[in-house]
């Protein structure tokens, strides 16, 4: 009997490729052939049932979905840009003081080393209307003598989200930012003093441009983040009251696992992804841009 | 009008002090250049009184007025930085026009002002790159451009020319010459290239540890040096410089090789002295300028040559020191040759040799 002969570059690749389908391809096209049955969880034979769009337009034409969509695209800009513009602040605050910047540095990674699992469990609590800090603090003040239904009232929940998310990932861009900071050279600063800048006018003309980068390459890390937010809302508001907290991963999330309709949410994974990978490539294309400008090439 | 005085000026990092209360008089329109070795303090001085650079001690007044507490943009100053300092994300005419653009002129003032400064320095053609696309003589030239689009009364230079090639380097001394003629701005330039800073100055100042050595006009500085170092540094080849004693009216070397001493200087009886003298005033007999009045001859054995076409420099033995001559109208010399030398002492110096400064009159 002939061996089989492989050409002996296949057999070179072969653990990768093995190893490449095991744990990418085929859950890829696995989930995607799936998102065109009416896959149930609950019933594994249904997987054979092919229905071709059926699921897609069912997503297309359901509001749920375009509400989570909207909400996870209004959760992404303010929250992207309030970390920006605090990072920002801190960032600057940060390379200004002359002792303890490393503590201070190192102190600023905290936020990023807590699961954000904790994180929700964390401002579930603070914000939580009987026994919360925030509520607790209003009142010995004397604020307020109410409970303010932080997590209940539906845009009460989304501010407080958007409050964990700010707090947990500010520090992304401050780091980054700082780093940027660091990075610009001190010449072109000085120029712009001799050429007549006020503090203001060098930030503006000067130091913005060179930390144009890295602020996309923040946003770019952070888009993908938030566009697949799950783990705090999950935990802070499970997507409500009423679905009013209710982001694409959520809704995907409870539409696959809890109504077990797996065909479905796979459909709806696959509309979504165009999401975060609209904003990277956005973001990326900014990105190249704003280096172009600094004369950095690609 | 914009004199610039610095009066006892001093600058302190923490506890150390590198520069040590110095006074300088810069008069309205002249060319004055720093010069000194490596960490003198040379950028520091021009920094303070560009006023990017905090002051310790003293006053810097430019134009009659104090401007110590004064922020840079209110200095009328322009500054040319050694790295350029471009604006990378701006075009040519956008770094030229930058400061007439914060100063809020009018569009129609700003591309008048930056064609004019393009046409100057021939950079017309690349008004609409970036910094990033130029070569590094074009990137200074675009920095020269941006300090004379403001117009300043002062003109601040900190080593623009250390990052060109030989060629490129002398192409653009000349350049700045003529901008200073042509502009008659004050200039004060910061250089530890002697060349230059002969070339270029109306009146050369030699540091050395953050004080002031001496202040003169290039041929000041160079015929009558104040100390040692300055004899050694300005000047190329540098002085040779002999330690020796004074005996019976006369200059004894170690070896007991005598020389008179030179006229223009004192002397006393048995004092330490440095013999100075430039090898263009040590040539070989039959290879030298006409003999002048007060001569001297020595005998020295060459060790080494070096060839420069129209002069050759020799390398020689003098009391066991090795002394540089120049050689005119040069014939080929071996190595081991024993020549007699001519000295032309007036043109001969006396140093202390403790202290270093000059014996003269
Ligand atoms: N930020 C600083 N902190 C402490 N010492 C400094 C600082 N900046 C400069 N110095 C010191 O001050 C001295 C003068 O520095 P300066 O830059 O003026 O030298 P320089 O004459 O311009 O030398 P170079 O020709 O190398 O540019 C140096 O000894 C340097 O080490
Ligand atoms: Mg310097």
């Amino acid at each position: 009997m002939k061996r089989l002969k492989l050409p002996q570059w296949l057999v070179l690749l072969l653990p990768a490729i093995i190893i490449l389908s095991a744990v990418v391809l085929i859950p890829l096209v696995l989930s995607l052939y799936s998102s065109f049955t009416s896959y149930r969880l609950t019933r594994p034979d249904s997987i054979f049932n092919w229905v071709g769009l059926f699921n897609y337009e069912k997503a297309i034409t359901d509001a749920k979905f375009w509400a989570a969509f909207g909400r996870t695209v209004l959760l992404l800009t303010v929250a992207l840009n309030l970390e920006m513009l605090l990072g920002l602040g801190i960032a600057i605050m940060v390379s200004k003081v002359t002792r303890g910047q490393r503590l201070l540095r190192t102190m600023m990674m905290f936020p990023m080393m807590f699961s954000p699992i904790l994180v929700g469990f964390q401002f579930k609590f603070i914000f939580n209307d009987n026994v919360g800090l925030v509520n607790n603090a209003l009142q010995s003040l004397g604020i307020t003598d109410t409970a303010i239904p932080w997590l209940v009232d539906g845009n009460l929940a989304m501010f407080s989200i958007i409050f964990a998310e700010v707090w947990t990932s500010t520090s992304v861009f401050g780091i980054l930012i700082l780093a940027g900071l660091y990075a610009i050279p001190r010449d072109p600063l000085e120029a712009a003093k001799v050429d007549g800048c006020t503090a203001l006018q060098s930030f503006r003309y000067v130091t913005l441009p060179f930390l144009m980068p890295f602020i996309y390459i923040a946003m770019a890390i952070r888009s993908l983040d938030v566009a697949r937010a799950y783990d705090i809302v999950q935990i802070m508001t499970n997507g409500g009251p009423a679905r009013r907290t209710e982001l694409l991963w959520t809704l995907i999330g409870r539409t696959g696992y809890v109504d077990a309709r797996m065909g479905y949410a796979n459909a709806m994974g696959y509309i979504s992804i165009f999401l975060a990978i609209f904003f990277t490539v956005y973001f990326f294309k900014k990105l190249t841009k704003s280096r172009q400008e600094l004369g950095m090439g690609m | 009008m914009a004199q610039v005085h610095l009066r006892n000026v001093v600058k302190k990092y923490g506890p150390l002090e590198v520069v040590h209360a110095i006074n300088l008089d810069i008069a309205d329109g002249e060319f004055v250049v720093l010069v000194g070795p490596s960490g003198c303090g040379k950028s520091t001085t021009l920094r303070m009184v560009a006023g990017l650079e905090a002051i310790s001690g003293g006053d810097v007044q430019i134009g009659g007025r104090v401007v110590n507490d004064l922020p840079p943009r209110d200095r009328n100053i322009s500054m040319v930085f050694q790295n350029y300092a471009l604006y990378p994300h701006m075009t040519v005419r956008e770094n030229l026009g930058f400061s007439l653009h914060i100063a809020k002129h009018s569009q129609a003032d700003i591309d008048k002002a930056v064609n004019e400064a393009a046409d100057i320095l021939s950079l017309t053609p690349l008004l609409d790159r970036k910094p990033g696309a130029l070569s590094g003589g074009q990137r200074q030239r675009v920095a020269m451009g941006r300090a004379i689009v403001r117009d300043p009364e002062v003109f601040l230079f900190d080593e623009p020319l250390s990052n060109l090639d030989a060629k490129l380097r002398t192409q653009m001394r000349v350049e700045i010459k003529k901008l200073h003629q042509k502009l008659g701005s004050t200039i004060i330039y910061v250089t530890h290239d002697q060349i230059e800073a002969m070339t270029l100055a109306d009146r050369i100042v030699i540091m050395r540890d953050g004080h002031i050595e001496q202040v003169g006009t290039p041929l000041e500085v160079f015929e009558n040096p104040i100390n040692t170092f300055v004899a050694t540094f300005i000047g190329s080849p540098p002085m040779n410089l002999l330690d020796g004693v004074v005996k019976d009216g006369q200059i004894e070397f170690a070896d007991g090789t005598r020389l008179p001493v030179p006229p223009g200087y004192f002397t006393d009886e048995g004092q330490a002295i440095t013999f100075g003298v430039r090898a263009d005033n040590i040539m070989p007999v039959g290879h030298a300028l006409p003999r002048g009045e007060h001569m001297a001859e020595v005998e020295m054995t060459v060790d080494l040559t070096e060839p420069l076409g129209t002069e050759t420099l020799l390398f020689a033995v003098l009391a066991g020191t090795e002394v540089q001559a120049k050689m005119l109208n040069p014939r080929p010399v071996h190595r081991g040759e024993r020549m007699t030398f001519q000295i032309m002492l007036d043109k001969c110096h006396l140093f202390d040799a403790e202290t270093g400064d000059t014996q003269k009159k």
